[in-house]
């Protein structure tokens, strides 16, 4: 028998028996669903994260202690406490007058509870410079952001994020009202515009504190977390990194940029890094689903197993009437190998379906959400699936092919 | 020359310590174009004898020449060639794929040929017609009568052309108008020249053919031409 009469055989008796070969490709369908499903809200939840940082700003420079790793982002990113940027570090970039640097602005934060009379919530703080509200092209709703000279003057004035003023002031104006954190008053000068989500992080569930004022009564530090600094255009995004690693070696007396104890990255580099650990992400997140394959192949195999039973009375007939074992082993191949291409074809189209309705919730609830199908994970998905076919398939296939004719055609 | 030729031949099956000894030194030579009965009680080992000459079974001693070629030689391909040219088989429970057309079963040993594709449907309509079921190319299986089942079995079994047919107990299921008929379509096939090998215990149905060659407990006891029986059976009455 060739492989042409083999599928045509194949066809006919699943689509004799459509309730069995539906249940053996629910495995696949399932497995091959989920498994496009994940690569591609992976794909969309990378591009959510990469448009939140890109829509920040292609010309901001971000600065972090540590040095640099030669693969993946500096130590900082991953939660690792370097202390070796300062306050002044910042204050020298802005000094030495690069025409370029817009402004640069500095950042500790932590989380603490606030109290306003019986009220409590607990909120992150920011300690940042005045420069911030330009740097970040962030906007005060009312009132004002604190100055330089209350920045350096350590006043003990804070700017709220529009959600802890609404959480903390229902119907009163909270300018000039006072709140403390950890014993500590502090004045309400403004509250800031809503910015919404950025960075997994709620931007307007956070207060404003100058940054001195908050390494020193609220934090107990002497260190910055990061910086930023903005450049007035793209084009002199590389230049002013050079300038800003050089002021900062100058400040820290280092000569050999190897011993460089700081990272300055640009918006895109700093989105390379950020791609590369999304990208294990999803590898793992692939690597998870494609187990949901695996066990929809063993089902198959379960399903085939019996269908051999089963059928021990059509084997034996089949071999009565002139099939060698290659015949029935090709025969019960193809037809699970058939099951699983199909199953993988219907796994696709209800995964592509799907992963298009969770885009678009996504992106009608505001996120920027991309829907991506990469032709890869399709290839990948039926590939997959119809090789789980040909390796889960020959275990019945042997086990039909060895079948007595005799023995067969006396099974009841 | 004989076209089976059977030489001691012997066939034993082993159960553990236990052997049962099935075929006895049988035998016997068939002609091209004969019509023969094996037949005896159940448990005889007349189906034995039948799936050996059959190529479905092997044979434990002595020798089985088909077409003068010894068969106890052949391998496993080899013996599914043997099948796919040169035998066909009826059984007594029909053996047709249910949910499956009349066509598609009538076709079934055809896959297993380098026979055209394109010839298959126009082959199952010469072997149905044969039997009379060619206004029943499209139905299914499952939707005929007993007796048509038989004749759509008899179809598969002569597609090939093949050179015997073997019919097991072919109207064991059937009523007896049904197998009447049946065995009717065999003797015609065998006018018409084809060997016809038929295995059953009842003497009404061994008697549609020429030669009777009666089993029991694995070894031949009688070997007659129809006409010869039936003179002994007459001399019986006479006698009584």
């Amino acid at each position: 028998m060739n492989y042409l009469n083999s599928m045509h055989c194949a066809g006919k008796i699943l689509a004799a028996n459509k309730a069995r070969s539906f249940l053996s490709m629910l495995g696949v369908i399932i497995g091959v669903m989920v498994v496009i499903i994940i690569i591609s809200v992976g794909a969309g939840a990378q591009s959510l994260i990469l448009n939140q940082i890109k829509s920040m700003g292609s010309n901001l420079v971000g600065i972090l202690p540590g040095k640099s790793e030669d693969k993946g982002p500096p130590v900082a990113v991953m939660g690792v406490v370097v202390t070796t940027l300062k306050y002044e570090d910042g204050r020298a970039i802005m000094n030495r007058g690069n025409s370029h640097i817009v402004g640069v602005a500095s950042y500790v934060r932590g989380i603490d509870t606030i109290i306003f009379g019986d009220t409590k919530t607990d909120t992150n703080f920011v300690g940042t410079t005045a420069s911030m509200i330009y740097v970040e092209d962030a906007k005060v709703e009312y009132g004002r952001f604190f100055t330089e000279d209350e920045e350096r003057s350590l006043a003990r004035v804070v700017v709220l994020g529009s959600q802890t003023a609404g959480d903390l002031f229902t119907d009163e104006d909270p300018l000039g009202k006072q709140i403390r954190i950890k014993k500590t008053a502090f004045t309400i000068i403004g509250v800031m515009k809503p910015r919404g989500v950025s960075g997994f992080e709620n931007q307007d569930d956070q207060i404003f504190v100058p940054l001195p004022t908050a390494q020193k009564l609220l934090l107990g530090i002497n260190h910055v977390s990061f910086m930023r600094a903005k450049i007035d255009s793209g084009e002199y995004v590389d230049s002013s990194l050079e300038f800003i690693k050089d002021v900062l070696r100058e400040q820290h007396g280092i000569t050999d940029p190897e011993n460089d104890d700081f990272t300055v990255q640009s918006a895109a580099q700093g989105l390379h890094a950020l791609t590369q650990i999304t990208n294990a992400l999803r590898f793992f997140l692939a690597a998870v689903a494609s187990i949901a394959l695996v066990v929809g192949g063993f089902g198959i195999m379960n399903i085939m197993l019996a269908a051999v039973q089963e059928r021990t009375k059509e084997i034996g007939l089949r071999k009565a009437v002139g099939a060698k074992h290659s015949d029935i082993t090709r025969q019960f191949l193809v037809e699970t190998v058939t099951i699983t291409f199909f199953g993988g074809l219907l796994g696709i189209i209800f995964g592509l379906l799907i992963s298009v309705v969770i885009a678009k919730v996504a992106q009608n609830m505001g996120y920027k959400w991309d829907l991506v199908i990469t032709f890869s994970s399709v290839l990948l998905a039926v590939s997959v699936s119809v090789g789980i076919g040909l390796i889960f398939g020959i275990v019945p296939a042997r086990r039909a092919s060895r079948l007595s004719p005799i023995e067969a055609l006396r099974y009841e | 020359m004989s076209l089976i030729q059977a030489k001691n031949l012997s066939k034993e099956y082993k159960n553990g310590e236990v052997t049962t000894s099935v075929l006895k030194n049988i035998t016997f030579s068939i002609k091209a174009g004969e019509f023969v009965a094996i037949m005896g009680p159940s448990g005889s080992g007349k189906s034995t004898l039948m799936h050996i000459l059959g190529f479905l079974d092997a044979l434990s001693s002595g020798e089985y020449l088909f077409n003068g070629k010894n068969v106890s030689t052949l391998s496993d391909d080899e013996l599914a060639l043997m099948r796919s040219r040169e035998v066909g088989f009826v059984f007594q429970s029909f053996n047709l794929l249910s949910r499956t057309t009349v066509l598609d079963n009538t076709i079934l040993p055809l896959m297993y040929t380098k026979d055209s594709r394109l010839e298959w449907e126009a082959k199952a309509r010469v072997a149905l017609e044969e039997v009379g079921l060619s206004h029943r190319l499209n139905h299914f299986s499952d939707q005929l009568s007993g007796g048509e089942k038989q004749r759509v079995a008899i179809a598969r079994a002569l597609i090939n052309k093949p050179s015997i047919i073997f019919a097991d107990e072919p109207t064991g299921n059937l009523d007896s108008k049904s197998g009447l008929q049946v065995m009717r379509i065999l003797q015609k096939l065998n006018e018409e020249g084809k060997t016809i090998i038929l295995v059953t215990h009842e003497k009404y149905t061994a008697e549609h053919a020429k030669r009777i060659i009666r089993i029991k407990d694995g070894q031949i006891f009688a070997d007659e031409t129809v006409r010869e029986r039936q003179l002994a059976d007459k001399t019986d009455e006479l006698v009584k």
